[in-house]
């Protein structure tokens, strides 16, 4: 239940790929930030809220075997750094797939999934992760 | 005339055979293939429900025609599978495709036809210019309890229909439903699994609304079966529907695209309309399709569509069609399945 509101406040961003984007240097994040880390206070103002296209590659990636209660079903998965066509890294799962039919350089687009779920009485968490094209 | 603007479907990744699910039970497989004419079904991975394949479908559709989600007014999910008893997934699926503010939503429930009549309210919404276009979306992670003959073909799936007045590649031309109150299937409030009311589910229940619901909108357009180019159905399993269009006098070649119980089992709301999905995946202006939905419980929905001169510039490709989504599958075994579909009891080291 301690978590509800982080969930509710990143649905967005996490349902949509929505970050920002800094209109004074051109580059993207996600998450969302409120002010470039590279512009600083010249971005005040300038950050605009877009969302991005879902496409992207793998940069780097890493097998799950020994994994959390909430993943336990899903074991081995594959976790990777996906780097966003828009610029952005993000960690994301890669599904439907064996671990190793991945590899760096792959493409992968977005997938619509259910993260986790609070008990069997509690909320479920959705959100994105990727799948190979 | 109002119709379908888009569409898109989605079905899961993974399979299971009939064989693999006789050997747990000590079946004879080639008799429960036969009588069920079913060669594998779909199975849900631990990550999807019915709130996940929604989103998929419904983006699928937006792939293929650029609609602003600020122009869609309602959004109607059916599905005997929700997610949550109380807690709607049609928000769900309305925020993950940025739908604004104000729309109408809720969630359907008339077993497998509950996607269909969500069809038939959007239209009605849309001809009343309450809205402009309206999501229907029939998905379902059905349930069909271990050693059940349900167990061979209850899957996953599901595909949603964007329906306005505008850009429209397929008119419904026509719209009717039947419905008595029959003990044919049902489930409990908090059961975990359906029960089948054996001797009704034939005649009584499938049979008797599907022939009367595609006779009655055949009769009331004057149309004959020899006037429509393909006819789908509700398939629980691959013999029914066959069986029904046989009775109903259609050839295997209008039934055949529509066909696809045997390779990815019954998706129960999303049943009927994936097998539409499947057929305007190929069909081309001018076709006629009859569609026709069964919900247990029991009742029908039929549609009279006329394919239009738009189909030839809609991005059918922007998306995934059906016969693509059945091409990449991983096969799983009975042990797997019941690790993915939680049937097996597990300790505190899951979930």
């Amino acid at each position: 239940m301690t978590e509800l509101s982080r969930i509710w406040r990143e649905t967005e961003y996490r349902y949509n790929l929505i970050g920002f984007k800094c209109n004074n240097c051109g580059r993207s994040y996600f998450p969302p930030r409120d002010i470039c880390p590279y512009c600083h206070r010249e971005s005040i103002g300038k950050m605009e809220k877009v969302k991005f296209s879902g496409n992207g590659e793998i940069l780097s990636y890493t097998t799950v075997h020994d994994a959390p209660p909430a993943f336990k079903r899903q074991v081995p998965y594959t976790l990777a750094l996906v780097k966003l066509d828009e610029g952005p890294v993000i960690t994301a799962q890669i599904v439907d797939c064996d671990p190793d039919e991945v590899n760096t350089g792959k493409k992968v687009h977005m997938v619509f999934r259910k993260i986790r779920e609070d008990g069997t009485n509690g909320v479920i968490e959705y959100g994105y992760k990727f799948r190979l094209n | 005339m109002s119709g379908i603007v888009s569409y898109g479907s989605y079905i899961p990744y993974y399979r299971i055979k009939p064989e693999e699910i006789a050997r747990i039970w000590g079946d004879e497989p080639e008799r429960m293939k036969k009588n069920l004419f079913i060669l594998s079904k779909s199975v849900p991975s631990p990550d999807e429900d019915v709130a996940s394949i929604s989103v998929e479908a419904a983006r699928n559709a937006l792939k293929r025609k650029d609609i602003n989600p600020e122009e869609i007014g309602a959004i109607y999910v059916g599905s005997e599978s929700h997610p949550y008893a109380v807690k709607p997934t049609a928000t769900i699926v309305a925020a993950a495709i940025g739908m604004p503010l104000e729309y109408f939503a809720a969630d359907y429930e008339f077993a497998c036809k509950a996607g269909t009549a969500g069809m038939q309210n959007v239209k009605a919404m849309v001809d009343s210019n309450y809205i402009k276009y309206g999501f229907a979306i029939g998905s379902d992670t059905s349930q069909g309890a271990p050693g059940d003959a349900l167990e061979y073909t209850a899957s996953a799936g599901g595909t949603a229909m964007l329906i306005g007045k505008d850009n429209v590649i397929a008119e419904i031309n026509d719209t009717l439903s039947v419905s008595t109150d029959t003990p044919d299937f049902w489930r409990r409030e908090g059961e975990p699994y359906p029960k089948h009311g054996e001797r009704f589910t034939g005649e009584p229940g499938y049979f008797k609304h599907v022939i009367a619901a595609s006779k009655a909108i055949m009769e009331r357009n004057d149309m004959k079966n020899s006037d429509y180019d393909y006819a789908v159905f509700h398939q629980p399993n691959g013999k029914f529907p066959t069986r029904a269009a046989k009775i109903l006098g259609f050839t295997e070649e209008q039934y055949k695209t529509g066909l696809l119980t045997p390779y990815i089992g019954n998706t129960y709301s999303g049943s009927m309309m994936t097998g539409l999905s499947a057929v305007l995946d190929e069909s081309k202006p001018g076709d006629r399709i009859l569609a026709v939905s069964f919900g247990s419980g029991a009742g029908s929905d039929a549609f009279d569509i006329t394919v239009t001169d738009k189909m030839k510039d809609y991005k059918r490709d922007n998306a995934p069609t059906v016969k693509k989504l059945i091409e990449k599958v991983k096969f799983i075994d009975y042990g797997m399945y019941t690790k993915f579909r939680k049937i097996i009891i597990t300790g505190d080291s899951v979930e």
